[in-house]
């Protein structure tokens, strides 16, 4: 007879950082832009020796990842200059860039500073110097950092190059579903294992400080809401209530979380104060009422409902309990997200029975599908609101997908093993 | 459906002998998997598995189905639910035991939305179950929306086998 009881093998890591190579996703561009602006990264070395990560190759697929960019090839590049005095305008326009970025590096005993330029082609004028510094394990960082002044200083948007991204992954195993909850760097790599379990984990939903996650998991025998703090690992079950125990959301105060709990019959929004661990009950009917996420301003929630008969997205004024309805296009729309200018709405919309992403303008009420791809879920807006990352199938496998806001780029995040899922961006 | 009836208390009495031999059953999380540092749930679980027990002692020809379907985003007993809820109604009636209805839905739509969906079709087999005249403390609804797919596949055969609600 089988043993009742949840065998559990759950494991919460926080040192364990997979190897590298297996970790990074293979990015795929399947969109961009019709001219991407042309750019040229000279490599940065320490005097002519490698270093550990390779800056400016990070640096080339951010810029490239973010669809706007096309950066020039290492190997067709005439030189390799370190300083914006070494640079031979020449070299570069032949090869038609734009831009070029050059950096020096210098080894500081224990620690590296690069000291990088940006320069127009077009004029032969420097944009800026700027200097970063940090340990070994921290070039992937600076790289980041250096990709995140350039496309700020070209496009006057703020880059989300140095934010991280936290997803599920379930693998098979031995017939059975096991789940990893893991978060990597916006790029894929540096990918960190937070919590393995054979039991389902979902929801992932970042703080505003983007130090603790808040998620839902199974390993009790029944969903409950957990919080983990990802220096330390310290994690806390937050509830445990029969039924639904779901949807965390973080408040942009950090001070509540929004989420759905079914103990009283159905499922119902609800806050709960991280403070006080005082229960708040927002929503009083007997349909759906699932997904809250915050508006911006911290006062009302966006959540999905099927109070009308099939899943709508609707706003809820926290303070006079006033529920609106949003969406009017399409027999099902939900799972909404906000953009950070807190205009912009995306979602999961279903559009002649096929599941895409969705945004609609709150102000204008335009509702633009952004997708094409196969069973989309689960958007996520990077902190920039230039770029969502979403869950998608190729197959019967599960990846993540991203594509612009303006839905002019779009690309593949193709994972090594397993099904990936639930995408949450960190807002930082 | 009284000669099925009939079949099925005959059987019922030989999958009360193999419980009651069984009858040491956990009924707490164990929480005792390797390298864990979870906290445990303070909510007893209270419940008694019987399967196994049916598989073996039911047979194909006479097995009451333990596992009903839906339409999608419906949460709706069909015919074929209702006549199986009712053998396992009348059983219950008389052998109180404690059940687990485990609700699932397909992979298309998103996944909180259908961990309440699978909530609600759970609570359809309840409610059916409460109105047969079953005591509703010994059954426990837990919804799995879809994270736990009964086929992994991507199509129409997969969804309909996957939006469903298991008696455990």
């Amino acid at each position: 007879m089988r043993k009742i009881g949840f065998l559990l093998s759950v494991c919460v890591l926080v040192t364990c950082w997979l190897p590298s190579a297996s970790a990074e996703f293979a990015i795929e561009i399947t969109q961009g832009v019709d001219n991407p602006t042309r750019i040229a990264i000279s490599p940065m070395t320490l005097g002519g020796r490698a270093l550990p990560e390779d800056i400016s190759k990070i640096v080339s697929a951010d810029l490239d990842r973010s669809g706007l960019f096309s950066s020039i090839s290492r190997q067709n590049m005439l030189s390799f200059p370190a300083r914006e005095n070494d640079v031979y305008l020449r070299d570069w326009r032949v090869l038609g860039a734009e831009y070029l970025v050059v950096g020096d590096v210098t080894d500081q005993g224990g620690s590296y500073k690069v000291t990088f330029s940006l320069m127009e082609m077009a004029g032969g004028r420097k944009l800026f110097t700027k200097a970063v510094d940090g340990k070994a394990a921290q070039l992937r960082d600076i790289a980041h950092h250096i990709s995140d002044q350039v496309y700020e200083t070209i496009t006057g948007i703020p880059g989300a190059f140095s934010t991280r991204i936290a997803y599920v992954s379930a693998i098979p195993k031995n017939g059975k579903m096991s789940f990893r909850l893991m978060v990597s760097d916006a790029d894929g790599a540096r990918e960190r294992l937070l919590l393995a379990s054979d039991e389902p984990i979902m929801s992932p939903a970042w703080s505003p400080d983007a130090k603790e996650l808040v998620y839902v998991s199974f390993e009790t025998g029944r969903p409950a809401i957990f919080r983990q703090n990802l220096a330390t690992a310290a994690r806390e079950q937050l509830t445990n209530f029969r039924g639904l125990n779901g949807a965390p959301s973080w408040s942009p105060d950090g001070r509540k979380l929004a989420l759905v709990l079914s103990k009283d019959g159905n499922p119902e929004l609800y806050t709960f104060d991280l403070i006080t661990r005082k229960f708040t009950r927002l929503t009083t009917h007997f349909a759906i009422d699932t997904e809250p996420n915050w508006m911006p301003d911290g006062k009302s929630l966006v959540f999905t409902s099927d109070r009308g008969g099939a899943p709508q997205i609707y706003k809820l004024t926290i303070a006079s309990g006033q529920v609106e309805r949003l969406t009017f296009t399409g027999s099902y729309n939900a799972r909404p997200r906000l953009a950070p200018d807190g205009r912009t709405l995306v979602m999961v919309h279903r559009d002649k029975g096929d599941f895409h992403i969705a945004s609609q303008d709150l102000v204008t009420g335009d509702l633009r599908v952004l997708t094409q791809t196969y069973l989309d879920e689960s958007p996520t807006v990077a902190p920039n609101g230039a770029m969502l990352i979403y869950a998608t199938k190729q197959g019967s496998k599960g990846v993540l997908a991203a594509v612009s806001l303006d839905a002019g780029v779009k690309f593949l995040l193709p994972a090594t093993v397993g099904d990936v899922r639930e995408p949450a961006w960190s807002p930082k | 459906m009284k000669n099925q009836l009939l079949k099925y208390g005959a059987l019922v009495t030989v999958v009360m002998a193999l419980l009651s031999g069984c009858s040491s059953t956990g009924t707490e999380t164990d929480t005792a998997g390797a390298g864990t540092s979870v906290p445990s749930s303070q909510v007893s679980t209270g419940s008694v598995s019987t399967e196994g027990v049916t598989a073996t002692t039911l047979g194909t020809d006479t097995a009451v189905p333990r596992v009903f379907y839906f339409e999608f985003d419906r949460a709706v007993l069909n015919a074929e639910s209702t006549a199986a809820l009712r053998l396992h109604a009348e059983w219950l009636h008389a052998n109180p035991v404690n059940v687990r209805l485990e609700g699932h839905a397909d992979e298309r739509g998103t996944r909180e939305y259908n961990m309440a969906l699978g909530e609600r079709r759970a609570n359809a087999v309840r409610d059916f179950l409460i109105s047969e005249g079953v005591n509703g403390n010994l059954l426990e609804v837990i919804s799995y929306g879809e994270e736990s797919p009964a086929s992994l596949d991507s199509n129409e055969t997969a969804w309909a086998l996957n939006r469903r609600v298991e008696m455990k």
